[in-house]
């Protein structure tokens, strides 16, 4: 049996890759590079550096797998990227890495390992998959402070049949400690916590640099009040509150960005309070499900409550307690205890 | 092993094996130095001189040893639009390796202007076209022999008579780094008053290779220091490397005739077999002069990234010819500047042959690859 690890240079998908040889399979190692900088200089933070594709490459050496890399950077930048600045033009918050995972890593990468005759695809995700009866389940990985089971809600049954994430059943230290007994040299690599393609930067900058320019407006307060007038909407995020770019004496926040007049609307913090939001593109691990869940709506963000009822394009989700700064684009993940459900993007919040 | 990567790098000749015995603990002083330990490693490398100056027709004191082909680019672009403390002008290719265009840009950074030939679908470009684009300012004419990813023969000689013609004063370089695996050069022949060569492309040692300097060419060194190569390349010989340097090409002219038959014999058959399994193969620069040691192909409909890992798993080591330094397939700026669009790039793939190609392979290639791409269609 073949498996192709999808190797970051990191800790996880290092012990991930070490994992599946001692089980046996015939594994190799594969480090998707999904970005460039401008010509010139290598990306110095975040995945996809050459100096992290060489942590891979003595990694895979080490274990005696062949290991490549593989170009994704065109459908990065047409499936990503573009989404990323389109999201930001339209007053929406997006979440790159389930993008990724989604048009890339378990489309792509995973369309191609098949293509040569590889049985699973193998990630360093935090995450378990189960089988049960010829149908596959997704939890929670057992490392509650790192588990990534939300970045993983828009797999199905046709994903979840050919993917593994070994590192899932360990925690962290568990991780790290296997890596060092290996001799792998990632052991302590630091986690990364950019997006990728951002890096340290703002993502502000990183519009910038992308050449972007969104339309400028008033800053108006929901009782009417004008503000003052901002310099492009792509400034701001729902629930923002620092750099606003108005002097009063409350504390403001960020409560409704109109991409189409320019218009970018504070209140109070209990403005910010949502009940329900509508999601779209929702994808179901198993079957649809309706009724009493949990909904995350952020990366390492808590589970909540939340009622469900499907409509025939959309998903209504009513929280049980009124929840603060939700915002069109994010990724909204639904779970039974610690079972995902399935996914989708917040559409509209109410 | 099947391996038809030879453009990538070769596998040591024997007789450099022979040549650099000595090396291994007799002959270990610096030339540079004046005792009889000394005297002996600059005498190597002075008969090393010898030897390559009159296997290339020129005179041994136009021979200047470098770290490689790179260097040899660089010193010849960057020593030529910076040499006499001016930013001279340079005119070249798309095409080009990217140590020329990299030097190229860097120059360009500084204030050098920097004009391109335009390039047919086939990789040629025209020289009259070339020498268009040469001024009174023109530091360096920069035109490769043969390309290192299609294979195609550039009209070098006609280049440098056209730019000659325009300005006798113009200096040209040419990259002949894969030309002269395959083809015998004569710098006079040529006509070039400057040429890259490096040893493993031909079986010699890694990280080693010399730069013509016609007489009376000035250059502004890269590397300052004690004054070595008559100050044109400072720093400690790399005596092994360049005795196996010379050694490889004289093992090259003495097998010259011998090796064009074998490997084209290989490269033709490799093709033809391809061609009849793949119908729809295309072959790059098929109107175009090719080197003989050369086939690069586009499969259509096959990611090259994948065929490559089918290919290796199977045995058979070829290229996508263009990688960055992450090792990733990139798509290729020579095919870009050929007018193929980048979707068409990823389906092509380079296979290379060289002396220890052995008799046969090209043909057990062929079913390989028609097999393997068969299995991703």
């Amino acid at each position: 049996m073949r498996a192709l690890v999808a190797m970051s240079g990191g800790v996880d998908s290092s012990v991930a890759a070490a994992l599946m040889k001692e089980q046996g399979w015939e594994v190799m190692g594969v480090t998707m590079k999904l970005w460039q900088g401008p010509a010139g200089e290598a990306p110095t933070a975040g995945c996809c550096t050459v100096s992290d594709a060489e942590d891979a490459r003595r990694v895979a050496a080490r274990l005696d797998i062949p290991y490549y890399v593989w170009d994704y950077t065109e459908e990065f930048m047409s499936g990503v990227v573009d989404g990323f600045v389109d999201d930001y033009l339209t007053g929406r918050t997006p979440n790159p890495c389930v993008e990724c995972n989604r048009t890339i890593k378990f489309s792509r990468l995973l369309a191609h390992a098949d293509a040569l005759d590889y049985d699973v695809v193998v990630t360093g995700h935090y995450a378990r998959v189960t089988s049960d009866g010829g149908r596959y389940r997704l939890w929670r990985g057992v490392d509650t402070g790192k588990d990534q089971s939300y970045v993983l809600s828009m797999l199905g049954q046709d994903q979840l049949a050919h993917l593994h994430f070994p590192v899932g059943d360990l925690t962290k230290d568990q991780t790290r400690r296997i890596a060092a007994s290996l001799g792998i040299r990632t052991a302590y690599k630091p986690d990364s916590q950019d997006i990728c393609f951002v890096g340290q930067r703002s993502y502000r900058e990183f519009l910038a640099s992308q050449g972007v320019v969104s339309i400028q407006g008033p800053i108006v307060h929901r009782d009417g009040r004008l503000l003052g007038i901002h310099h492009g909407i792509t400034n701001y995020t729902i629930g923002q509150r620092r750099g606003l770019g108005v002097a009063v004496g409350e504390a403001l926040y960020v409560t409704d960005i109109d991409s189409g007049s320019g218009v970018v609307t504070v209140g109070d913090r209990k403005d910010l309070e949502v009940d329900e939001v509508t999601v779209e593109n929702m994808s179901w691990v198993d079957r649809p499900v309706a009724g009493a869940l949990l909904a995350q709506y952020r990366a390492h963000g808590r589970a909540v409550p939340a009622e469900i009822s499907l409509e025939e394009e959309l998903t209504i989700v009513r929280f049980g307690e009124p929840q603060e700064a939700l915002a069109r684009g994010q990724t909204l993940a639904l779970y039974l205890n610690e079972e995902v459900v399935g996914g989708g993007i917040i559409r509209t919040t109410a | 092993m099947l391996y038809l990567d030879h453009a990538a790098s070769s596998p040591l000749r024997p007789e450099v094996w022979a040549a650099i015995e000595p090396f291994r603990n007799d002959v270990y002083g610096n030339p540079s130095g004046s005792h009889a330990v000394s005297r002996q490693a600059k005498n190597a490398i002075e008969d090393a001189r010898d030897l390559i100056a009159s296997l290339i027709n020129a005179d041994p004191r136009e021979i200047v040893f470098t770290g490689g082909g790179s260097e040899s680019d660089n010193q010849a672009i960057k020593g030529r639009a910076f040499s006499g403390g001016r930013r001279g002008a340079i005119v070249t290719s798309p095409t080009e390796h990217d140590a020329v265009l990299g030097s190229a840009e860097y120059c360009g950074s500084f204030g050098s202007a920097v004009a391109f030939a335009k390039v047919t679908v086939d990789g040629l470009v025209d020289p009259a076209e070339v020498a268009s684009h040469v001024t009174a300012d023109t530091a360096v004419v920069s035109i490769m022999m043969g390309n290192n990813e299609t294979g195609v023969r550039l009209p070098v000689e006609e280049v440098a008579a056209a730019v000659k013609a325009a300005n006798p004063a113009a200096i040209v370089h040419t990259d002949a780094v894969q030309g002269y695996v395959s083809e015998r050069v004569d710098v006079d022949v040529l006509g070039v008053d400057l040429l890259s060569l490096a040893a493993h492309k031909f079986g010699g040692p890694k990280g080693v290779g010399l730069l013509y300097v016609r007489s009376g060419t000035r250059l502004a060194p890269l590397v300052h220091g004690g004054g070595q190569e008559l100050g044109r390349r400072s720093g400690t010989h790399n005596v092994m490397a360049i005795v196996g340097m010379a050694a490889a090409m004289a093992a090259l002219e003495e097998d010259r005739a011998g090796f064009r038959a074998r490997v084209m014999g290989e490269r033709d058959a490799f093709e033809a077999r391809l061609a009849g399994l793949v119908p729809d193969l295309v072959v790059t620069g098929a109107g175009a002069p090719r080197m003989v040691q050369t086939s690069h192909v586009r499969l259509p409909a096959i990611r090259n990234e994948m065929l490559l890992v089918r290919l290796d798993r199977a045995g058979l080591a070829a290229s996508a010819a263009s990688a960055c330094q992450s090792g990733a397939a990139t798509v290729s700026h020579v095919l870009e500047a050929m007018g193929m669009t980048p979707a068409l790039a990823r389906e092509c793939l380079r296979f290379s042959f060289g002396w220890s190609t052995a008799e046969g392979e090209g043909a057990r290639a062929a079913r390989l690859v028609a097999d393997e791409a068969g299995a991703l269609r």
